[in-house]
């Protein structure tokens, strides 16, 4: 029997290595410093720096901008995938879905050199534009993925009873099954947007010139040194992130309020 | 069903941008020539014969290594953690997965970055230990370094599948296997174990693939004379020029990933692929 305190103390061990450095981070956002080793005294002077910076102004920008796009695109795309996947013989089903996980299984920089080359053979110029398909390529497997179990849990005959009561199929897809895979479709939106989000290789290898997102940003910044202003950076990501899972928390235990549970 | 019509622009989709592409690193990988210019190639295996030299060969070893390595130390770290998070009881084991899940939402680079600012060599650790007294030591740049880099943005990975699958547990099971006289080590290697395993290999799998094929841990944290089979594409594709050298290594890496599932399929009983994902 391993005893309650050392269970703790594991635990505590665990969570220490994973914050740690996120912790440092943040603290040291706040130095008067550039070096890492010395506490010099407060200074909000990294976030002055920060909003003043075009460059990573624009690469935020271009961040939510390929995020958003592509979040919206690949949910669409997936959504009626995945129901046209459902509704698919055997066979057929089973090769799309192998193919659709190509894009999850495959090593990120694998995927990103193949559709680098795909680019070159349609000569495309990089931009914008490629780094959107890309991120739109490799998203979409997972809205499918997070769709498809709820068109599983779904009665069947919800959409043939709507059909059979007159409904078009467009009108029962419309009315009757997708309200029922809305959860599915919602986490594989949010998933996409994160993934997105978060995405450095494969943008890496996709974007143009004068294109870049935040983690092509923070690669280019962080091998010319260490640079305070990514702290910065990383401290308003982090309690941004903190904060919008407040409210989701918030939210969730008002409505729960509501219901009366 | 009239349904099945919806999937047909994906379908096509996937098509252009999935399958295309692979048969075009296939093509590279697979002639010689002037990768500017699709007009000069020529088939040739010259490529694949390159890399089979020792020099390519060390980089895919220690690019194999270390991948192994981490996944190993990733498991032995997070399978106690998981079974900690999945006895505690509702409220506090749904806290726990989010702040698991928390750093994995901070931007994958900074959080490499992070460690630059622990390990450097005037980093915070060296300054600890030099408060202290002794020497500083060397943390950077090194293949310790490059490891650290790998379990620590992996962890979560290994934990939560293997945490999704050992939730699912029945209590029936382990109670049915005490009530026939199992000791607590039985009822863990007998019940347990085995049950959780679809969980493991999910975690065995998500673990070694990006950790085989990474060049951003190598990059940041091995610095520039430090090198990995990943190290070696982003050249190749970046730098050097060379696709068709590149797309072979691309090749050999998917090959080895190939070779990793077929290994954990075997062991997979359930073809659901059991572990859950991350959410």
């Amino acid at each position: 029997m391993v005893s309650r305190g050392l269970k703790r103390l594991y635990t505590f061990l665990i969570f220490l290595f994973l914050y740690a450095p996120i912790i440092v981070l943040i603290v040291f956002s706040f130095n008067n410093s550039k070096s890492r080793g010395v506490w010099a005294g407060f200074t909000f002077k990294w976030y002055v720096e920060l909003f003043k910076d075009a460059e990573i102004l624009k690469a935020l920008y271009y961040t939510l901008l390929v995020a958003v796009l592509s979040a919206i695109i690949s949910t669409i795309l997936g959504t009626f995938a995945a129901i046209g996947i459902y509704n698919m013989p055997g066979l057929s089903k089973k090769i799309t879905l192998n193919l659709n996980y190509l894009p999850v299984l495959n090593p990120d920089i694998v995927t990103a050199v193949s559709l680098m080359a795909l680019f070159r053979f349609l000569k495309m110029e990089f931009g914008l534009a490629t780094m959107l398909l890309s991120h739109i390529v490799f998203c979409t497997p997972y809205v499918i993925l997070s769709v498809l179990p709820k068109l599983k849990q779904m009665n069947k005959h919800l959409a043939e009873a709507a059909m059979d009561l007159g409904a078009t199929p467009f009108y029962a897809l419309r009315k009757v099954i997708i309200p029922e895979i809305m959860p599915g479709i919602i986490t594989g939106c949010l998933m996409a947007f994160t993934l997105s989000i978060d995405d450095f290789v494969i943008s890496f290898f996709n974007t143009g010139n004068n294109v870049s997102n935040l983690s092509i940003e923070i690669f280019s910044m962080s091998r010319r040194g260490i640079n305070p202003v990514i702290n910065a950076l990383s401290t308003l990501m982090f309690v941004s992130l903190i904060l919008l899972l407040l409210i989701i928390n918030k939210r969730t235990e008002k409505n729960e309020m509501e219901r009366g549970v | 069903m009239k349904m099945k019509k919806a999937a047909y622009p994906y379908i096509l989709w996937m098509a252009i941008f999935i399958v295309i592409p692979l048969f075009l690193i296939l093509y590279f990988a697979f002639t010689t020539g002037d990768s500017q210019n699709f007009a000069t190639f020529q088939f040739s295996i010259d490529n694949f014969k390159r890399f089979f030299t020792p020099m390519y060969l060390r980089v895919l070893g220690r690019s194999v290594n270390l991948a192994f390595v981490s996944t190993i130390i990733c498991l032995i770290l997070g399978y106690p953690m998981a079974y900690i998070i999945s006895k505690a009881k509702t409220r506090k084991r749904n806290m726990m997965v989010l702040m698991l899940v928390i750093p994995m939402w901070m931007n994958f680079l900074l959080r490499t970055y992070a460690w630059l600012t622990l390990l450097g060599r005037n980093g915070f650790i060296n300054f600890v230990i030099t408060k202290i007294g002794f020497k500083p030591l060397e943390l950077m740049y090194n293949d310790k370094a490059v490891l650290l880099g790998m379990v620590y943005n992996f962890l979560p990975f290994m934990v939560l599948p293997i945490y999704t699958v050992l939730i699912k547990i029945e209590k029936s099971l382990i109670e049915a296997a005490e009530d026939l006289g199992a000791s607590k080590l039985e009822v863990f290697s007998k019940v347990v174990l085995p049950l959780s395993m679809p969980g493991i290999i999910t975690g065995i799998t998500m673990v070694f693939i990006p950790a085989v094929s990474t060049f951003v841990i190598s990059a940041l944290l091995g610095g520039n004379k430090y090198n990995l089979i990943g190290n070696l594409v982003e050249q190749q594709f970046r730098w050097t020029g060379d696709w068709h050298f590149g797309s072979s290594m691309s090749i050999i890496l998917m090959i080895f990933i190939l070779i990793t599932m077929a290994l954990t399929s075997r062991f997979d009983k359930e073809k659901e692929g059991g572990g859950g994902g991350l959410w």
